[in-house]
Formats: C-alpha cells, structure tokens, sequence
C-alpha cells in the first residue's frame, strides 16, 4: 500500500491561487486561517501562538482582555436573535474566554444607503438590551454610511476590554494529553436557525439561535476548579475550535460521536443539507478543556448554570494523533474531524 | 425526520454486521455506486468494521465528480459573461476548472448564487427579466426531475430570460462500462437507492444477468448499507445474481412514475463524458427538441470548449475503482480539498474527499 505522509499537510499556493478575495477566506476555516497566517501577522509583527479569542494586555498594572470582531450575518433577524444581539454577545463571550470579566464596548455601524431606520432601531434596541443582559457598556462608538452599490444593509462591529482575574490563565496551548474535553451544551443550533430563514432555503424548525452571554458561566466554572483552554465555537463549529486548540497544543484529540450533543432538529437540518453539525457555528456555547481532576467540579458547576445544563463530557485529550481531532464513531470505526475548509457547502444530493 | 434514528442504531447495526461476518467464508469486491454511499461508509467507519475479505470499490455515482472539466469550464465561462445571473447547487463553485472556479469567477465580480432548488432560479428569472438567468443542472437521474419540472415550468410560464446548462449522467450505462473495462474486479453492485426511487428496479435485471453480478438496491443510513452488504455477501456466498431492494420503504419497483414521465418529456438520451473516465455512449440527458430553446450550452455558444484534465489527476481510476484515493501519488501532496486537481477531491460525496477528511489517520498508521 502507497503511504501518505501527513506530517506537513498545507496548501503549496499561498492564498490558494486566487488574486481576490473568495468567501471561503471569511468562512472561518483553514482559508481564513492562511488570510491571518500569511497576510495579516506578517505585517503586524503578531504570531500564530498568539492567536486565541482575545488577547490577554496589560495596562497599568490590570491584565486586560481585548477583542474585537465584526458581524455581517444574512439575514439580520432571525429566530432567537438578531445581528445586535450577536454583535454584544459575540464579543463579550470573545472576552469571556480568556477568563475575564467584559466591561466596555464599542460600537461601530457601517450602513447601507437606503437601509430602513426603524431596522437600523431595531438593531440598537437589541444591542442595549444584550449590554444589560451581559453587564457591559456601550460607551462609544462610530456610523459610516456606504452608497447603496457598496454595502449589505446593516454591517457592526464591537471591540471590548475586561478585567482578567490574577492567577487565570486561560490559552489553547495550555492543554495536555489527559485533560478532559467539555461542552456547556447543544452544538450546531445557531448556524441551523440562521440557514432555516436564509432566503431561498427556508425550512421548518423549531431551532432558535442559542446567542447568549457566556461571562457567568465562566466565572462559575473558574470558581469550581482549573480550566486550561476556553473557546466559543463559532464560525467553523466545534470541529474548528478543537483544531486550532490541537494544533496550538501538540496535542490529539479523541472525541466519542455519541455523547455529542446534538439535537435532533439540528441532525435533520444537517443530514438534509449535508452538512456536519461539529462544522456548524454556535453562538452560545463554550468549549472547556481541563484537567481530569477538576472535570467532575467543572462539570457539575457547568450544568448548575442555566447556560451550561445540557453540559457534556464529549471527549479527551490524548498524546497520540497530535494536532488531529479524532471520533470515534457510533458504530465502533474512527473518523477524523476535519478543520473546515471555507464556506460550508450544501450538497446537490 | 424519521429515518435517522432508527437507520443508526449501533445495537441493530453491530448484529448486521456479525450476520455479515457469519456469512463470509472468502474475499469479495463489491462496488457502492453512489457517493452518498462511498461518504457514509467512510464517516461512520463501516469499512473499517467489515470482514477483512470484503472490499468496497468506490463507484462513479457523485454528480460532482464525474461532470467532466469541459463543462466546468463552460459553465465558467457562461457565469463570467456580463449580465447573466449563474445559480448553482453549493457544492459546484469549488469544483476547479481550468485554474478557477465559481467561487473565483464570483470575487471577480460575477453574479453567482447558491440556490437549493432548480425552481429558486426559475424564480429569480421572473424577478429579473432583464436579465438572463442560468442553472446548472448536473447529477444522475435523482437531480433530474426538479430539472426538468423547472424547464418545463420555464416553458409552460413563457420565461424565456432562463436556461439550464445539462450535464446529466445515467447510472446503469457506468455499471455496464465499469463490468466491460479488462481490469475490472467488481463482483457485486450497492444500487444507489435515491436513484432507484425516481427510476425503478426495472433496468437492473438484464445487468445482473448479462454481467452475473448481485445487485442490491441499498439506501444511506448506516443500517441500510449494512443490509445492503448483508443481502450481497448472502448472494456472492450462494452464487445467485439477483436484484434485490433492500430500500423498499424509498424504492417501489416501479419508481416515481410521473417523474419519469417529466423526463421522458423533457430530456432525451445521448452520449455524455464522464469526468476522468471518458465517453460512454448513450449514458446521460440532452434536452428534448421540444426544451432545446432552453440549452443554455446553445444559447451561449460555450458547447466548442473543450479542455484536458490534469495528467497527475487520477480521479478516473478512482471513480472506475481501479485504485483507492491514498494509491494517486498526488494525494494529499498535490491533490487536497484546498487545491484539489480533481472533482473527487472537492465534492463532500466525492471518495478522495472522504478519505482525506475521515481516512488519514488509519493512513498515517499504516505508514507508521
């Protein structure tokens, strides 16, 4: 039998060989990836260990959690949400991961010409209600307005500073063979309530985006025990996350296909459309690695918030395999899981 | 959705599976046809779970892999000129032509669109008259009927702003031209059950006669395949070659019947080449004299674009199942889903994308 060497698995072509940019370099996958990697940190001087959720600063003798992130989501309301709860939501949780506690946002609006004010209301409203929710400040901000050949409606981005607790340290390369695989619950429901109202696909779900603020959340599992890495699996789904956190790492991970928490609604959407639901985005949802002697607290401390109670141990870091994410399947096989490549596809049949 | 639950259940599947065990007393090669098939084989680890004398031979049946790269290319080309408004099923804008793809020609500034039905660009058509309108219509016989629903639709409302681009393939031409290749080790045929569902059982007698081969109309959930084998290791083991359907809750014998009145109608029979296979005569659908005025090949003049495939590529012989994906030199080097050379590296249904996206582990053991 021919042998594969994998050992050094990337592209040769730099950017693919595309001159422009292509949606799959916004998909959150391994084009989106390169975009960073070949792109953008050269010219900042920044490194790929650097790279989590949020970067960890400090300032005046505070170690400050900053993060920033735009939202373009099509459509912009949709079950469960809007683009104003994601774009406060979205940011806080991109704070909450590096274990701090969010405090101030900023605001940016691009705006389309002729883009209808009450929606551009309606987005405010949501956003004011989702900082109350969270505890944060909007304390500033900026709008542009674009003619209407060069924008999509409503476009927002936020940027947001916390507090980081002394002694928390929080970063994808801290896992180690041994730790404990956790998710505070369901996966893959954002990304199927925004697809069942994309226009042209709509379909009938009960699915309603599980957008919410994870800061509490975290706090009570710091408070329980040792956690080593942090993510908010958005776009690129859980399958990305435990990529990139395997690869900081060095490490394997084994994931066991059946104690994923996947709902029956979400499994449906996905084998209808051929999608994988590890691929699909959440928004209000983490992934926690710590280690085994803390799991059972964490976990218990998990399912007593009512943003974690459908927590599940879903798997283990292991010294085999490093950088690959591995499942076992429910019928015994193993498969890989893939970092998503750039948009997902639905297949023709 | 019912079907899914129940067609997984490992308890079920683990006794189909010592059923299909007890059964095999020697080695066989049996081929699944359809790509769904080949991905859930593969994404649920049924081939690692099998006796090791059973071989399943990845077939040519994912509509992706075999549109050959001439239309491709013309599809590009048709999406690139001005004014036209190209839809496509998802998973063709990453299927490379010669050096692009829709995604590419998309950032370039065409009007590119995902659709999930034939009939969406149907309706896109009506809601911009100025504008010509194309779908690209490609797969087997299960993708067919909306396609041709929609262009007879387009011709009964007088939209005269759409077209399809046609590359329908049929499924029981490729099971005669993989059993007439020299090399050919298939001993036994997995139906694709969706399209059975659309065409019936009818056409497989005289294959499983002429050919001596079981084939088994199989589904796609875990269990269904399971049972799919089940039924042809039972046939291999006794020496019988009979149809069997073993989808019967999707299959009735004979299929959807004003479906394939729909495309009696609107497509008539011809000659199509398979990607990385070549020519098989009278394997695919044209549009009938009737719908020609809606051949967006003839109405855009892209049908003289011809192009070769990559020689490193050798998406054929894996579509033929002369080799497994890992046996091309250019897997996983040349040849990844983020620069795939060929369709069955792109497409989610495709084998060299499975193998790559579910297989590499075992691969790199093997290596180890």
């Amino acid at each position: 039998m021919t042998t594969v060497d994998f050992s050094n698995w990337t592209c040769p072509v730099p950017l693919r060989d595309t001159p422009n940019v292509v949606m799959g370099h916004g998909g959150g996958g391994a084009m989106s990836a390169e975009l960073v990697e070949q792109i953008f940190l050269p010219a900042f001087g920044g490194s790929v260990a650097d790279l989590a959720d949020s970067a960890v600063v400090t300032a005046g003798g505070a170690r400050l959690a900053f993060s920033t992130d735009s939202y373009v989501v099509k459509p912009m309301f949709f079950p469960g949400g809007s683009i104003g709860d994601l774009a406060v939501n979205g940011t806080v949780n991109d704070l909450a991961m590096s274990g701090a506690t969010p405090l101030y946002l900023s605001s940016a609006f691009i705006l389309q010409e002729g883009t209808d004010l009450a929606v551009v209301g309606r987005i405010a409203q949501a956003m004011g209600l989702a900082a109350a929710a969270a505890s944060v400040r909007l304390v500033t901000g900026d709008t542009k307005v674009v003619d209407s050949a060069s924008g999509d409606g409503v476009f927002v981005t936020t940027a947001g500073i916390g507090l980081v607790p002394p002694g928390v340290e929080i970063g994808p390369r801290r896992a180690r063979p041994g730790d404990v695989v956790l998710v505070s619950g369901d996966i893959g429901v954002h990304g199927v309530a925004v697809m069942s109202c994309r226009e042209g696909l709509s379909f009938g779900t009960s699915v309603l985006s599980d957008t919410a603020p994870l800061a509490g959340l975290v706090a009570a599992m710091l408070a329980a025990g040792e956690v080593h890495v942090l993510r908010d699996p958005t776009r690129g789904g859980v399958a990305a996350s435990l990529n990139e956190i395997a690869r900081a790492a060095g490490v394997g991970v084994s994931l066991v296909e059946r104690d994923l928490p996947v709902p029956p609604a979400v499994r449906d959407a996905c084998s209808l459309l051929g999608l994988d639901p590890l691929q699909v985005a959440n928004e209000g949802k983490l992934i926690a690695i710590v280690p085994p002697s803390a799991a059972p607290a964490v976990l218990d401390a998990m399912r007593a918030h009512p943003l974690g109670a459908g927590a599940q141990v879903i798997g283990t870091c292991v010294a085999e395999h490093p950088g690959m994410v591995v499942a076992q399947t429910a019928l015994g096989g193993n498969r890989v899981i893939s970092l998503p490549i750039g948009e997902q596809l639905p297949r023709i049949c | 959705m019912k079907y899914l639950d129940e067609f997984s259940d490992p308890v079920l599947a683990r006794r189909l599976l010592d059923q299909i065990h007890a059964a095999t007393t020697r080695p066989w090669a049996m081929m699944e046809v359809c790509g769904g098939q080949t991905h859930s084989i593969i994404r649920h680890g049924i081939d690692q779970l099998l006796p090791d004398g059973i071989e399943m031979i990845h077939g040519p049946g994912c509509p992706v892999c075999v549109t050959p790269l001439e239309m491709i290319d013309r599809a590009l080309a048709i999406a690139a000129t001005p004014g036209v408004i190209f839809c496509s099923f998802g998973d063709m804008l990453r299927v490379p032509g010669s050096g692009r793809d829709l995604f590419t020609v998309k950032s370039a500034g065409a009007d590119v669109r995902v659709v999930y039905s034939p009939l969406d660009a149907l309706t896109i058509a009506r809601d911009n008259p100025d504008r010509e309108v194309v779908f690209f219509g490609i797969g087997f016989e299960t993708t067919a009927p909306a396609n041709a629903m929609t262009v007879y639709q387009a011709r009964r409302l007088g939209v005269r702003n759409f077209s399809l681009l046609v590359s329908h393939v049929l499924v029981p031409p490729a099971i005669a031209a993989i059993m007439e290749a020299p090399n050919c080790r298939v001993q036994a045929f997995l139906a694709a059950g969706h399209v059975c569902s659309v065409m019936g059982t009818s056409l497989y007698p005289a294959l499983a006669e002429r050919y001596r081969v079981p084939i088994v109309v199989t589904g796609f959930e875990p269990l269904d395949i399971l049972e799919g084998i089940r039924q042809t290791v039972v046939q291999l083991e006794s020496g019988t070659h009979e149809v069997t359907n073993a989808y019967p809750r999707a299959v009735p014998p004979e299929g959807n019947v004003p479906a394939r009145l729909m495309l009696e109608d609107v497509f008539e029979v011809t000659d199509r080449t398979w990607r990385g296979i070549g020519m098989i005569p009278a394997s695919g659908w044209r549009l009938s004299a009737r719908y020609r005025s809606f051949d967006a090949e003839e109405r855009f003049a892209v049908g003289e674009i011809h192009t070769d495939e990559s020689p490193l590529c050798r998406a054929g012989e894996v579509l033929q199942g002369h080799i497994k994906p890992h046996e091309c030199s250019a897997f996983g080097k040349e040849c990844t889903p983020r620069n795939p050379l060929g369709a069955t590296m792109v497409s989610s249904e495709g084998a060299c994308a499975a193998y790559y996206a579910y297989r590499r582990l075992d691969l790199v053991e093997v290596g180890a």
